[in-house]
C-alpha cells in the first residue's frame, strides 16, 4: 500500500545529512521571506498578474534573468566546494567530502552552468532583444514561449529537488555517461533527478527554440531582410536552427535511458546487446553544438558592441554572419572530438580532427572583423567593451587549446586531464558568460530604464579576469602534470597541491567578482535618478531595440519602424525621428496554462524518478487536458486602441524628468566601493534605530 | 552624441595587467620547482612523439595567434577615444582583398596543421605495432572495481596496479574492463591514454626507453574508487625483467576462478599484488562474457 502511495520514497529519504539539511533550510527560508515580503507589501497579485502569467518576451526575459542569476550562485557556490576539496585533499588527508559526494556536486555544478546558467541568460538575453532588433511587438508564439519559460524553471526546480527528497544526485559526471549512469553502477535516485531535469527543461528549449526560429523569419519588420537583420538576431537565428537539430537527440537518448533504467531495457549496458559507446555518440552529437548554441549568441552580443563602441559598422558584414553560420555548421560534425581515446582507427579520428580543426577557420574569421571594426574606430572603453577586450585576449588562448586537443596523439594525452577542463572552461566563461555579463551591461538601460554604474563594474570585470587567470592557469599547468579531472584525492608526492590552492584563491577573486555584480546592481538602483536614461539610446547605438523608450512599453514599438538599412536606427537618427502616428495594436492576453502544464510536467517527472505510478498517470492526463483547454481558448487577444496608445505614451512622457535632457551622467562620478558601504551602513543605521526599513 | 572626458588614465590599468601577467608566470614557475611535469619529461618513444607533436601544433598555431592578438590590442589601444593622434572613419570600406584575406589566412594555417594532424594520427595510431628488433611483449590489461589487473599471457604471472615492462621493447597492452564503467588506462610518462570497456579489446602499443617507476591511473570517472585507482609502471632492464618474472612465478598466491572472482569485488584504494599462473584462458573468457548480444554467460 504505501509503495502504491509513494513509490520509492521512504522516511529516510528526507533530509538528514548535513548538506542536504542545508539546502532545505536555504530554500524553505529563501521562500518564507518571498512569501512574508510578497504578503506584506501585498503584491501577490501583482507578480501573478504583471509577472507569472505574463506572455511578454520582455518579461520573462527578466525572469530568465532572475533564475539565471541564482543558479549562477548556487553553481559558484559548487565550483568553490569543488576547489577547497581539491585544495585540501592532498596525501594523508582526505578533505572534508566523500568521494560519492564530490562527484555529485561536480556533476550538479556542471548541469546547473549549462542548462540552467548560460542556457537561461541566452534565452533571457534572446527574449528581450530579438524582437527588439527586428522591430516586433511579440512573438510568432507568445504562449510557447511562456511554456517554455516555466518547463525550465520545473527543471530548475527538478535539479534542486534531491535536497529535500533522496539527499543525493547523480555522481557520473554531467552527461552521465553509460555504463556508469545505468542502475547496475547507479542504483540510487541521482539518475532519475539528473533525467528528468533535463527532460523537462530541454524540451522547453526546444519549444522556445522553434518559436523564435519562426519569430525571426516571420515577424521581422518591414524592409528588414536576413541580410539587414542585426548581428546578435543573426547569431540567435543559428543558434536556435542548431538547438531544434540536436535537443530532439537529446530528448531521445534521455528516453532511452530512461528505458534502461525503469524496464531493465538494453539500449547502453555492457551486456545483452547494449552499447554504452552508442551513448557516448548520441549525447555528444548533441553536447558538442550545445556549446555553440550558447556560444553564437555571445559572438552576436560582441559583433554589437564592438560595433557600437569602436562608433563603426562591423567590418564584413558578410563575413560576420558567414562565420557564424559556417560555425554552425561545423559544429555539428565534431562530435566524435570528445572520445578519440575511445579506439577508432586512425581515419575515423582524423577525419574528426579535421573537421575540429576548420571550426576554427570561421571562428578565426569572426575575430578578423572585430580586429577591422575596431581600425580606425573611435573606441570607448566602457565596462561591455571591458568585457569584450577579455575575452578575446583569454578566447584566442583557450582556442588554441582546442585546436591542440583536435590532434588525437595530443589528445591521448590532455584527454580526461585538468588541461581539457581549463580550455572548457575558457571557452564557456569568455566565450559565453563575458558575452551575456557584456550584453546585460550593454542593455541594461534598455531593460531598467538607467544605466548601470560604470566604476563597480569594472572592479567587478577585474575580479573576474584576474580570478580567471588565477583560477585556470593552474589547471592547464596541472593538465601537464598529468592530473586527471575528478579526483577527490591525489598522492602528496605529485607536488600538486600548490597548483590547486591557487586555483582555489582564484575561485575565490571570481566570487568577489560575482558578489561585485550584485552590488553593481544594487548600487545602480540607489542611484538610479542620476543614471537615468531619458532618450532610449544611451550608447549612441545603431539598432533599432535603442529606437524605443527605456524601458519599452509593452507593445515595443508604438510605430512599427521601416528599414531600409543595417544599421538602422543610426539611419533613422541620421534622417530624423518622425512624429509618431498612433495605430491600434493587437497584443496576446497573459496566460497561465504553461504554468498549469509545467508543475503537471514537474509531478510527472517527480512520480517518474520515486516511482510513484498514480502521480505519473494523473499529472499526464492533467498535462493533456490542459494543452487541450488551451486550443479551445479564442480570445487570445486584446487590442489597444490608438487613443489608447496616445494616452499612454503621453502619461509615459510626463514621467520623465524634464531637466534631464541627456542619460550620461558623467561615468567618472559613479559611486565607488567606499561610497556604497557608507550608503548601506547608514542605511542600516536607519533601520535600528527607527524601526523602519523604508526611510527614504 | 555624447562624449564624456575621462580623467582616468588608461595606461595605469594596462601596465597593471602586464605586471600581473609576468608575476603569475613567475609564480607559476616557482611553483614548478622539483615537480615532475610528466607531458614534458617522456620516458618512452610514444610519449616523446606526441610531445614533439604538442609542441609543433602550438607553434603553427601561433603563427596565426601572436599577430591577431597583437593587432587586436594595437588597435584597440590606438583607436581609443581620447587619443586625438588617430584617424576616425566611420565609414571604411573594406575590399575584396580584406575578405579574401580574412578567410584565407586561417584556411591556409589549418590545412598546414590538419595535413600534420592527419600524418601523425596514422603514424601515432595506438593500434599500430611498434617496428623493433626486440620480441614485443603481449600485456593483456583489466580495468576492475577499482583496480588495474594485468596479465602476462607468454610469463604466466598476473598482477594488480602494478606493471613492469624491459626497456627498448615493443609493449602491446590488450585493454579491457570487466564489471566496472568505462575507465582510461593512462601512464602519461610513456603513452597517452585509451579506454577501457568491456567486451571490447583496445590495443596500445608503446615501448619505454629510460628505466624507472612511473604512474598511471584510471583517466575517466567510473564511480566511487576513482581517485585511488592508481598503479605503478616500472621501466628495468630486459635482465631484471626476467629476474622479477621469476620471483612472481614463485608467489603462493594463483590467480585462478576463484581468486577472479574475489578481484572482481569492488574495492578502493588498492595495494599492489602478484599472481602465479593466471587461467590460460581468463581474458577471452572476460572477453566472452560480455560477447553474445542475447545471452549473458555467467562466469563459472
Amino acid at each position: 500500500m504505501k509503495e502504491l502511495l509513494l513509490g520509492k520514497l521512504t522516511l529516510h529519504d528526507l533530509p538528514h545529512e548535513w548538506f542536504t539539511v542545508a539546502g532545505t533550510m536555504t530554500f524553505v527560508l529563501l521562500a518564507v521571506v518571498v512569501i512574508i515580503f510578497l504578503t506584506y507589501t501585498k503584491r501577490w497579485k501583482w507578480l501573478w498578474k504583471e509577472w507569472l502569467t505574463s506572455v511578454d518576451p520582455k518579461r520573462i526575459g527578466i525572469m530568465y534573468f532572475i533564475v539565471a542569476g541564482a543558479m549562477l550562485l548556487r553553481g559558484g557556490l559548487d565550483a568553490i566546494m569543488i576547489w577547497l576539496q581539491q585544495a585540501l585533499s592532498s596525501g594523508s588527508s582526505h578533505g572534508y567530502l566523500s568521494s560519492d559526494h564530490f562527484q555529485q556536486i561536480f556533476t550538479a555544478h556542471g548541469n546547473i552552468m549549462v542548462f540552467f546558467v548560460a542556457m537561461a541568460f541566452i534565452f533571457g538575453l534572446i527574449n528581450y532583444i530579438v524582437p527588439l532588433q527586428i522591430g516586433a511587438r511579440d512573438l510568432a508564439s507568445p504562449f510557447l514561449n511562456t511554456l517554455g519559460f516555466w518547463l525550465f524553471v520545473a527543471g530548475v526546480v527538478m535539479v534542486n529537488m534531491f535536497f529535500v527528497f533522496g539527499g543525493q544526485y547523480a555522481a557520473t559526471g554531467w552527461l552521465a555517461v553509460a555504463p556508469l549512469s545505468g542502475t547496475q553502477f547507479s542504483p540510487g535516485v541521482g539518475v532519475d533527478y539528473w533525467i528528468w531535469s533535463l527532460q523537462v527543461s530541454g524540451i522547453g528549449t526546444t519549444l522556445g527554440a522553434i518559436n523564435f526560429i519562426m519569430t525571426i523569419l516571420k515577424m521581422r519588420t518591414k524592409g528588414m531582410t536576413l541580410w539587414k537583420m542585426p548581428m546578435f538576431t543573426w547569431g540567435s537565428l543559428c543558434s536556435m536552427i542548431m538547438a531544434v537539430t540536436v535537443f530532439p537527440l537529446l530528448t531521445m537518448t534521455l528516453f532511452l535511458m530512461f528505458f534502461d533504467r525503469y524496464f531493465g531495457a538494453h539500449f547502453f549496458t555492457t551486456t545483452l546487446g547494449g552499447n554504452a559507446m552508442m551513448y557516448t555518440n548520441l549525447i555528444w552529437m548533441w553536447g558538442h553544438p550545445e556549446v555553440y548554441i550558447l556560444m553564437l549568441p555571445a559572438f552576436g552580443v560582441f559583433s554589437e558592441i564592438v560595433s557600437t563602441f569602436s562608433r563603426k559598422p562591423i567590418a564584413s558584414y558578410t563575413s560576420n554572419v558567414l562565420g557564424m553560420i559556417g560555425v554552425s555548421a561545423f559544429a555539428l560534425s565534431v562530435w566524435l572530438h570528445h572520445f578519440f581515446t575511445m579506439g577508432s582507427s586512425a581515419d575515423v579520428n582524423g577525419f574528426f580532427g579535421i573537421m575540429t580543426m576548420f571550426i576554427a577557420i570561421p571562428t578565426s574569421v569572426l575575430v578578423f572583423t572585430w580586429i577591422a571594426t575596431m581600425y580606425k574606430g573611435h573606441i570607448r572603453f566602457t565596462v561591455p567593451m571591458l568585457w569584450f577586450l577579455g575575452f578575446v585576449g583569454l578566447f584566442a588562448f583557450g582556442g588554441m587549446a582546442g585546436v591542440l586537443l583536435a590532434v588525437p596523439p595530443v589528445d591521448f594525452q590532455l584527454h580526461n586531464s585538468l588541461f581539457l577542463v581549463a580550455h572548457f572552461h575558457t571557452m564557456v566563461i569568455t566565450g559565453v558568460l563575458f558575452g551575456i555579463f557584456a550584453g546585460i551591461n550593454f542593455w541594461f538601460p534598455k531593460i531598467a530604464g538607467f544605466r548601470l554604474n560604470e566604476r563597480i563594474g569594472r572592479y567587478s570585470f577585474w575580479c573576474w579576469f584576474v580570478g580567471f587567470l588565477m583560477a585556470f592557469v593552474p589547471l592547464y599547468v596541472l593538465g601537464f602534470l598529468g592530473a586527471t579531472r575528478r579526483l577527490d584525492h591525489y598522492d602528496a608526492s605529485t607536488g600538486w597541491q600548490p597548483f590547486f590552492i591557487m586555483a582555489f584563491i582564484g575561485g575565490l577573486i571570481i566570487a568577489a567578482g560575482v558578489i561585485l555584480q550584485l552590488v553593481q546592481i544594487i548600487a545602480s538602483f540607489i542611484e538610479k535618478r542620476r543614471l537615468i536614461d531619458t532618450t532610449g539610446d544611451p550608447w549612441d547605438g545603431r539598432t533599432l531595440e535603442w529606437a524605443t523608450a527605456s524601458p519599452p512599453a509593452g507593445y515595443n514599438f508604438t510605430t512599427i519602424p521601416e528599414v531600409s538599412s543595417r544599421d538602422a536606427f543610426l539611419e533613422m537618427k541620421r534622417r530624423g525621428l518622425g512624429k509618431p502616428a498612433y495605430e491600434d495594436i493587437h497584443m496576446p492576453r497573459s496566460t497561465a496554462s504553461g504554468i498549469y502544464i509545467s508543475i503537471f510536467a514537474f509531478l510527472a517527472g517527480f512520480g517518474f524518478v520515486w516511482h510513484i505510478v498514480w502521480l505519473i498517470v494523473v499529472s499526464m492526463v492533467a498535462m493533456v487536458v490542459c494543452v487541450i483547454r488551451r486550443t479551445f481558448d479564442d480570445d487570445l487577444e486584446y487590442t489597444l486602441t490608438a487613443s489608447e496608445v496616445e494616452k499612454l505614451e503621453k502619461d509615459r512622457r510626463k514621467q520623465i524628468p524634464a531637466s534631464k535632457s541627456h542619460t550620461d551622467a558623467d561615468m567618472d562620478e559613479d559611486m565607488g566601493l567606499r561610497e556604497f558601504i557608507r550608503i548601506v551602513l547608514s542605511w542600516a543605521l536607519d533601520v535600528v534605530r527607527n524601526k523602519k526599513w523604508r526611510t527614504r | 552624441m555624447t562624449k564624456h572626458k575621462s580623467k582616468r588614465a588608461p595606461q595605469q590599468p594596462i601596465r597593471l595587467v602586464f605586471l600581473g601577467l609576468v608575476g603569475l608566470v613567475l609564480l607559476v614557475v616557482i611553483l614548478l620547482q622539483g615537480v615532475d611535469v610528466q607531458l614534458f619529461n617522456p620516458k618512452g618513444l610514444i610519449a616523446n612523439e606526441q610531445l614533439k607533436l604538442m609542441v609543433l601544433s602550438v607553434g603553427i598555431m601561433l603563427v596565426i595567434a601572436i599577430p591577431t592578438l597583437t593587432l587586436f590590442f594595437l588597435f584597440a589601444w590606438k583607436y581609443r577615444e581620447s587619443n586625438a593622434k588617430a584617424t576616425y572613419d566611420a565609414h571604411t570600406r573594406r575590399g575584396k582583398f580584406f575578405v579574401f584575406s580574412i578567410w584565407a589566412i586561417p584556411v591556409i594555417v589549418m590545412i598546414v596543421l590538419a595535413s600534420v594532424m592527419w600524418s601523425s594520427t596514422h603514424r601515432l595510431a595506438p593500434q599500430k605495432a611498434i617496428a623493433s628488433d626486440a620480441k614485443p611483449l603481449t600485456i593483456q590489461v583489466v580495468a576492475l572495481r577499482w583496480k588495474w589487473l594485468f596479465i602476462y599471457p607468454e610469463q604466466h604471472v598476473a598482477t594488480v596496479n602494478f606493471v613492469q615492462i624491459p626497456e627498448d621493447t615493443p609493449v602491446r597492452f590488450e585493454i579491457t574492463a570487466d564489471e566496472a564503467p568505462m575507465s582510461s588506462f593512462w601512464i602519461p610518462h610513456l603513452a597517452g591514454q585509451l579506454y577501457a570497456m568491456t567486451g571490447h579489446a583496445n590495443l596500445l602499443n608503446l615501448m619505454a626507453h629510460t628505466p624507472g617507476d612511473y604512474p598511471g591511473r584510471s583517466a575517466e570517472i567510473n564511480g566511487a574508487g576513482f581517485a585511488g585507482m592508481e598503479f605503478t609502471a616500472r621501466v628495468s632492464s630486459d635482465v631484471s625483467f626476467d629476474q622479477w618474472v621469476a620471483e612472481v612465478t614463485q608467489s603462493p598466491n594463483v590467480l585462478d576462478m576463484s581468486a577472479y572472482k574475489e578481484l572482481l569485488q569492488p574495492s578502493e584504494n588498492n595495494k599492489a599484488a602478484y599472481y602465479a599462473r593466471p587461467s590460460t584462458d581468463l581474458y577471452a573468457t572476460i572477453l566472452a562474457k560480455y560477447a553474445g548480444s542475447h545471452n549473458h554467460v555467467e562466469l563459472e
